[in-house]
């Protein structure tokens, strides 16, 4: 080994601790990043080898009731690679101990084979035998929430008729990744159920004896989607199509495409924060180190070594610590994102996972830090070798503080000498206090980026459940009734208020934009459920246009005075043109609102009704869920209460959960760099230290000189970072929202107080640390060896 | 004029200024000089009367502010900085009146740092024997008396068997002893290598083992002085 390279490596092991602080700020940037590429890779490739695998449909054609033989007509339309038609139903489960009821979906399975299309993978159990028609497959999920396994039975509400079924196997299947009942956002593994039955037993239940009423269609590589559903509508229309729709509005399938579109997008906003604030530091800190070497590199040059053997071997230095931190932190994102994949696996039911390993985000981590790194020594090792040898080798001539001015008398007598020095190193090398300040308070900053964050999560369940809907429980229909039913539910005991709304399946479309939702009917001087304005006052609706929730007019590219078009999927399906005349804030789900009575009629649907809000005795809720189950025209009852809980827990299990490490990985980034910042300071100053306590300074007098400027740099570091915090809550608040909700960044001020502390706590633990240092300095070595 | 045929260094109106302004300090003053190859040339002056910063520039560290230098005919002055490292690296020896020890390596690789690129360097172990160290070549330069730094500085400046060897107050921090063992291997680098020696010195005694004596004040050469008979170290009254 070269001398040089014994320098090194002596160099890295005197410097151990910051090498490894260092290399850790490093390793939490690549980790950071190899973790949510990681996460992203993994989850979007699991998806699609899951709808590969298990064949799901490319476009969905849904109609009232079609003979089999528009399949053929179906198939031979260009661009269709398969096609299958099946029975699907709605269905009330009643379960004999909980006793609430539960929405289902009931499908049908061929009688000899799997389903060609949107086929089902059997966990546990068996499928039902060719002449037992009350044998189901039950969907996993559920089963395991509320304790059913094959062998057990369970009563249900087909098509108006109450049956017992025998559960006989449970399954999983890619057309049910997201669970939540139809027309929900959140989703709720106790709350909705997938039933699947021979195709006899359905035809028999829901009246379809050699016709079907959802057709699905594979499509060949290069067919034209568009197309396809066109043709589709068109063979489809006489039977009551309700039209074609691609696999994109599959509700699960938009859930997951949704969370992992938003997860991308906290990949490109987030880590890369991250890991600009560690390798700004890196820069710092590399450049000071090398600053330190000022005198050994003007020997190196002395003795003729050229500035390209003394780049080199800082080069190695750097590399060194840059790549043992982005290889730790490379291997600790994988770990990671493999942890968090996992964790999704709980929430969105893939039954496996194809773990996706980033090189490209590892390759970027490397390249940003080693690139940082060699910036920060770059612009020393210049500046030194710019100096002749022989001024170089000499100690840097003493800063000169003649310019500080002399304290006047009044001064001297409030400030004792090492306060004094402490401002005059201050206000003499405003260059490295600077450097010191702005580290310090990007670490603030990311603190209370993170902060904001956390509290906008708050605010979006809090927003939508206490401010927007401040009911108790919804009940929808399972078609739309006469709003006289408002009065019927109203006089039930325990009911306080009752508020009719209407629900209507749409398309809407602007321009080439077009969002498959629907359009919520609102009583005029509603109170349980409002669409708001982002003051929080109720957005006023005409009987003559539309209220769009700002997801939504931001999806479809609208504004207050356009004009758009709505494709209504229900009943007479009706085309209509409607002007925007207001946005709602919303933070979950992107809906849009009407007013009842406006909806209604241009429906040529007066007095109808889908649904109501209702608040009641909290002690009420559960007999009158019982209540609901017995009645026909009910579909179901949720229970705000449960929905509330579900969506906390989508968000902490979901995208939201990974708040959690950024948060924890925000506040170990900060404590690097404070603790950093403080070492530095440290290794520059030993020798005036120890010069200090030669001439009788007590360690306490030493070590305030140093740990007073630590304050005072962490005192102004504090309010820049709040200020910059506050624009990097913008940007991750973006990153973090999804299409499912919204997260606000909140300016809270307690929400500041924490990140405060969080800074003041990792600069009390790095001054205690560097005290403990100061006190432990042998003046003897300190003096007699320059560093 | 050109340079004469047998002189290592001649020097023509050689000037350093550090600062400007009001705050210049004129270190060299206009320094005329010839030094004869082979020689053992003798620095003396008062503190600050520029003798480090001739060094510095005939050892190519530093840049003149005025007049010329050749080294063996090549003109100093008019080197750029990437020659200079190149003269530095195949021509000179330096010990430095601060020892300049790198702190992370031991007494040998501190050698070892010079001797790796070197043209024709001794072995490590070898020059810290001329210095009487060879047992306390693994040692730090923490674990070094001020003494022993400046043998180790030694013998890293002669490992490389350097054209010439530049000596800035190199027995300053040594006691007689040891200091008369330093001036011993120097003299022995002059007489067996052919080596140019130039000794910055507060010592006159040291004087009496040189062939030519320089002394310097305000930046001026004020007197050359040619021993036609020279001392050996052990016979220097200190
Ligand atoms: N880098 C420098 N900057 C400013 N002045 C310098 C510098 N180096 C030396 N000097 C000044 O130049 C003069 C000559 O210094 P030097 O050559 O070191 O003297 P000597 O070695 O004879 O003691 C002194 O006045 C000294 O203060
Ligand atoms: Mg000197």
């Amino acid at each position: 080994m070269s001398p040089l390279d014994k320098k090194m490596v002596r160099t890295l092991s005197r410097l151990k601790g910051q090498a490894v602080a260092i290399a850790s700020v490093i390793a939490l940037g690549v980790m950071t990043l190899v973790m949510m590429t990681g996460l992203v890779g993994t989850l979007s490739e699991t998806r699609s080898t899951y709808y590969e695998r298990y064949r799901l449909a490319d476009v969905f054609a849904p109609a009232a009731r079609a003979p089999q033989t528009v399949l053929q007509h179906l198939a031979n339309l260009p661009g269709v690679a398969a096609v299958e038609g099946r029975v699907i139903g709605g269905a009330l489960i009643t379960l004999a101990e909980a006793g609430r009821p539960v929405r289902a979906t009931a499908l049908s399975i061929p009688r000899d084979a799997r389903p060609l299309l949107n086929s089902y993978m059997l966990t546990s159990g068996r499928a039902p035998r060719v002449g037992r028609n009350d044998e189901v497959l039950l969907l996993q999920s559920f089963a395991e929430a509320v304790g059913l396994a094959p062998g057990d039975s369970l009563s249900a509400t087909m098509n108006g008729a109450r049956r017992t079924l025998v559960v006989v196997g449970l399954a999983q299947s890619p057309e049910f990744i997201y669970i939540a009942a139809p027309g929900e956002i959140v989703p709720d593994d106790t709350r909705f159920a997938v039933l699947w039955m021979l195709e006899d037993a359905m035809a028999a239940a829901f009246d379809m004896k050699g016709a079907f009423n959802e057709a699905l269609l594979l499509l060949s590589r290069n067919a034209n989607t568009q197309e396809v559903i066109a043709g589709a509508n068109r063979l489809l229309d006489k039977y009551g199509g309700l039209g074609a729709y691609g696999l994109e509005d599959q509700a699960s399938n938009r859930f997951v495409t949704e969370e992992i579109a938003g997860l991308r997008a906290t990949v490109g906003v987030v880590p890369p924060i991250f890991l600009a604030i560690a390798a700004f530091l890196l820069n710092i800190v590399i450049a000071r180190m090398i600053q330190s070497e000022r005198e050994q590199i003007g020997i190196l040059k002395a003795f003729g070594y050229t500035s390209l053997e003394i780049g080199v071997h800082y080069f190695k230095l750097v590399l060194v610590i840059a790549l043992c931190g982005a290889v730790f932190g490379g291997a600790l994102g994988i770990l990671s994102g493999r942890l968090l994949s996992g964790a999704y696996q709980t929430y969105y039911k893939f039954p496996f996972l194809v773990f996706q390993i980033s090189a490209g985000a590892f390759a970027i981590g490397v390249t940003v830090s080693v690139l940082a790194a060699s910036a920060g020594a770059i612009l020393v090792l210049r500046s030194v070798f710019s100096l002749t040898p022989a001024i170089a080798m000499r100690p840097p001539a003493p800063v000169d503080y003649s310019r500080t001015g002399a304290f006047g008398s009044r001064m001297k007598r409030l400030l004792d000498q090492p306060t004094r020095m402490v401002i005059r190193r201050i206000v003499r090398q405003p260059g490295r206090i600077l450097g010191a300040i702005v580290g310090i308070a990007c670490g603030m900053a990311l603190s209370v980026g993170m902060v904001s964050i956390l509290a906008g999560f708050d605010k979006t369940i809090d927003m939508t459940f206490s401010v927007i809907d401040r009911s108790d429980a919804m009940v929808s229909f399972t078609h739309p009734l006469s709003d006289t039913v408002q009065y019927e539910l109203a006089s039930l005991g325990g009911v306080h208020a009752v508020e009719p709304v209407r629900v209507v399946p749409v398309e809407f479309r602007h321009g080439l934009r077009q969002y498959r939702g629907a359009v919520n009917g609102l009583q005029e001087g509603a109170r349980l459920n409002r669409a708001l304005k982002s003051d929080l006052e109720p957005v006023e609706l005409h009987t003559n246009g539309i209220v769009l929730s700002t997801a939504l007019a931001k999806v479809l590219n609208a504004e207050i005075g356009d004009t758009i078009e709505i494709d209504v999927l229900e009943g007479r399906r009706p085309n209509l043109t409607v002007q925007v005349t207001g946005v709602a804030e919303t933070l979950l789900g992107s809906p849009a609102y009407m007013s009842l009575e406006g909806l209604n009629r241009i429906l040529k649907e007066p007095g109808r009704v889908s649904a109501v809000y209702l608040s009641a005795e909290s002690d009420r809720l559960e007999a009158l869920q019982l209540y609901f189950a017995e009645l026909p025209r009910v579909a179901g009852i949720s229970v705000k209460r449960d929905a509330e809980q579900a969506m906390q827990k989508i968000m902490n299990e979901g995208a939201g959960s990974t708040r959690y490490v950024m948060a924890l990985i925000a506040a170990v980034i900060t404590f690097g760099i404070i603790y950093n910042t403080a070492r530095i300071s440290f290794a520059e100053s030993m020798r005036d230290l120890a010069s200090l306590r030669v001439i009788g300074f007590t360690k306490g007098e030493a070590s305030y000189v140093l740990l007073g400027e630590l304050a005072a740099v962490v005192l102004v570091a504090l309010p820049l970072g709040a200020l910059m915090g506050y624009f990097l809550s913008f940007a991750i608040s973006a990153g973090f929202s999804t299409d499912i909700y919204q997260v606000p960044s909140v300016f809270n001020p307690s929400g500041y107080g924490t990140a405060a502390l969080v800074v003041l706590a990792a600069s009390i633990v790095s001054g205690w640390i560097v005290k403990r240092d100061v006190d432990r300095v042998d003046l003897v070595e300190a003096l007699k060896i320059k560093e | 004029m050109k340079h004469p045929p047998g002189y290592t260094f001649r020097t023509e109106a050689l000037s350093k200024v550090y600062g400007e302004g009001e705050a210049a300090v004129h270190a060299l003053r206009g320094v005329d000089l010839e030094i004869p190859k082979g020689e053992m040339v003798v620095l003396l002056g008062a503190s600050g009367s520029g003798k480090s910063t001739l060094l510095n520039i005939l050892g190519g560290l530093d840049h003149a502010s005025g007049g010329h230098a050749w080294f063996e005919g090549i003109e100093l002055t008019n080197l750029s900085d990437r020659e200079l490292t190149l003269y530095r690296r195949q021509h000179v020896g330096f010990v430095f009146q601060f020892y300049n020890l790198m702190p992370s390596l031991t007494a040998e690789e501190n050698v070892e740092l010079v001797t790796e690129i070197a043209q024709n360097p001794m072995r490590p172990a070898d020059a810290l024997g001329l210095v009487g160290l060879d047992a306390r070549k693994d040692h730090f330069p923490a674990q070094l008396s001020g003494g022993e730094q400046q043998r180790v500085a030694i013998a890293r400046a002669i490992a490389k068997t350097p054209t010439v060897l530049f000596c800035d107050e190199p027995t300053g921090a040594l006691d007689s002893q040891t200091g008369r063992a330093v001036l011993r291997v120097l003299k022995d680098v002059n007489e067996r290598l052919n080596t140019t020696v130039l000794i910055v010195t507060h010592a006159a005694a040291t004087a009496d083992m040189a062939d030519r004596v320089i002394k310097f004040a305000d930046g001026m050469i004020r007197d050359v002085q040619v021993n036609s008979e020279k001392l050996t170290p052990e016979e220097i009254n200190w």
